[in-house]
């Protein structure tokens, strides 16, 4: 295959066996989907739903990838890159849902990259700054320890398509769980130094935590299709508390951080953080809207 | 019309089966267990693949790969579907995968882990399993790291020969 220039001949996405790497030209991950939406589910309320839980997977995908090349050791790099691609792949299959069954048409990286700050409805935990490593591990406890229990009920979704992703990403969360649980004992039982990070981890991000337990009124809307957040509140209790007893750490007490006039993450209220992380997420799409990657 | 028997279509899913995976050019898509289905409807070649993991970007290498070897098989109209539903898991890779896989240096995956109903359980040690040595046989092996070069795959060590390999983990 010829091309006027080298690079055309990059961008081409289908020109078979002579492709330049991998992952040029990205489709539509749910293309040939059966993506109808079931009868009686609020189109709109779904998208919403959809946008939540992708910009959750999202926004701490990208947290993780900042590790890269600075992780402590080269098998946490791996690690945190490969939890940080499961999840970037979780949320492209949500912000796929979220553009086919919202009406407003708009796919994966229209989302994730012509969005603005206020539109994000991910929970604020999922942009707290990267930290030390035992503010990581402990974000990614909390995080994958409360994502497990949604998916896992939300596997029997009235939406198949939601099902299925569920269904795909409880097994991916599991060992993203058992990665931070198991190296927060190791830090937490391990020394003076290791325990007291672990313990600052979670003390951190406490104050955070509440929120992830706030039953939404897009929820509400969707009986049967979305899981409403507060049923998940005593797996998870149970899940860090077994954690802590192993590590040696104390369950933090702090009480949830305030909203803004009763209004969090899931209505577009964020912290200080969301609007860095957003302008370098961003800043190559917006730079160059008509690009193929 | 669907059709799922027929010369045409024998012919269809024998070019389908036979496209390598991009990461693991020694695995067909068949022995991957990434292939579920080849249909014919009308002059139309239905292809349907499921994703190993949510984020493998290897997904759309593999769609396009299947678009291509059937247009150059002489299949004009090819439609290439992901299916979600049920899960991948590594219980289906086919046992001449694993040969493959073991001949090619990479540890096969024992049983996927079955879980019951109700809350995943936690696991705080991982429970030792055995993985073979591919390249000396022996099992006194041991896991690195969890996590390798690809989502599929765990980092282990030989501690026969001292040779590190990897391993595709079960899911």
């Amino acid at each position: 295959m010829s091309f006027d220039n080298a690079y055309q001949a990059l961008a081409a996405a289908d020109d078979g066996e002579s492709r330049w790497a991998f992952g040029t030209g990205f489709d539509d991950p749910l293309s040939g989907v059966d993506t109808s939406l079931p009868e009686g589910v609020d189109g709109a309320a779904l998208g919403a739903y959809c946008l939540m839980l992708g910009d959750d997977a999202l926004i701490a995908a990208q947290r993780l990838t900042e590790l890269v090349t600075r992780a402590p050791e080269l098998e946490d790099e791996l690690a945190l890159a490969n939890i940080a691609l499961d999840l970037l792949g979780q949320a492209r299959l949500l912000l796929s849902r979220a553009g086919q069954v919202d009406a407003t048409g708009r796919d994966e990286d229209q989302l994730a990259c012509f969005r603005d700050e206020r539109e994000f409805r991910n929970v604020r935990l999922v942009e707290l700054p990267t930290g030390h490593f035992g503010q990581t591990i402990a974000r990614l406890l909390v995080f994958s320890a409360w994502r497990l229990a949604l998916l896992r009920r939300l596997a029997e979704s009235r939406d198949p398509v939601l099902a299925a992703i569920a269904a795909k990403g409880v097994n991916e969360v599991t060992y993203h769980r058992d990665y931070a649980a198991q190296w927060l004992v190791r830090l937490g039982d391990g020394t003076e130094l290791s325990h007291e990070r672990a313990q600052h981890g979670l003390d951190e991000v406490w104050p955070l935590v509440g929120e992830l337990f706030d039953t939404h009124a897009v929820e509400r809307a969707l009986p049967g299709t979305a899981v409403p957040a507060a049923e998940l509140r005593e797996e998870f209790d149970e899940v860090i508390a077994q954690v802590c007893a192993a590590a040696a750490l104390a369950v933090p007490q702090a009480s949830p951080r305030a909203r803004v006039g009763g209004r969090g993450g899931r209505d577009g209220v964020h912290t200080e953080h969301l609007g860095y992380l957003l302008a370098e997420m961003q800043s190559l799409a917006r730079a160059h809207p008509e690009a193929t990657w | 019309m669907v059709t799922t028997t027929g010369p045409g279509l024998a012919r269809a899913r024998e070019v389908a089966e036979h496209v390598t995976d991009p990461e693991l050019p020694v695995l067909t898509l068949a022995d991957l267990g990434v292939l579920r289905e080849v249909e014919l409807s009308g002059e139309t070649v239905i292809v349907s693949i499921t994703p190993t993991y949510s984020g493998c970007p290897a997904l759309r290498e593999m769609r396009a790969d299947v678009e291509n070897r059937l247009r150059a098989a002489g299949f004009a109209d090819v439609e290439v579907r992901t299916v979600l539903d049920p899960p991948w898991s590594t219980d289906w890779i086919t046992a001449e995968g694993r040969r493959k896989l073991a001949e090619y240096g990479i540890a096969p995956p024992g049983s996927a882990p079955q879980r019951a109903p109700g809350p995943v359980p936690l696991t705080l040690q991982a429970p030792p399993t055995r993985v073979d040595c591919p390249r000396c046989g022996s099992p006194e092996t041991e896991e690195v790291s969890r996590f390798g070069a690809t989502a599929c795959k765990a980092l282990r060590r030989c501690r026969s020969c001292r040779e590190p390999f990897e391993h595709i983990k079960e899911i």
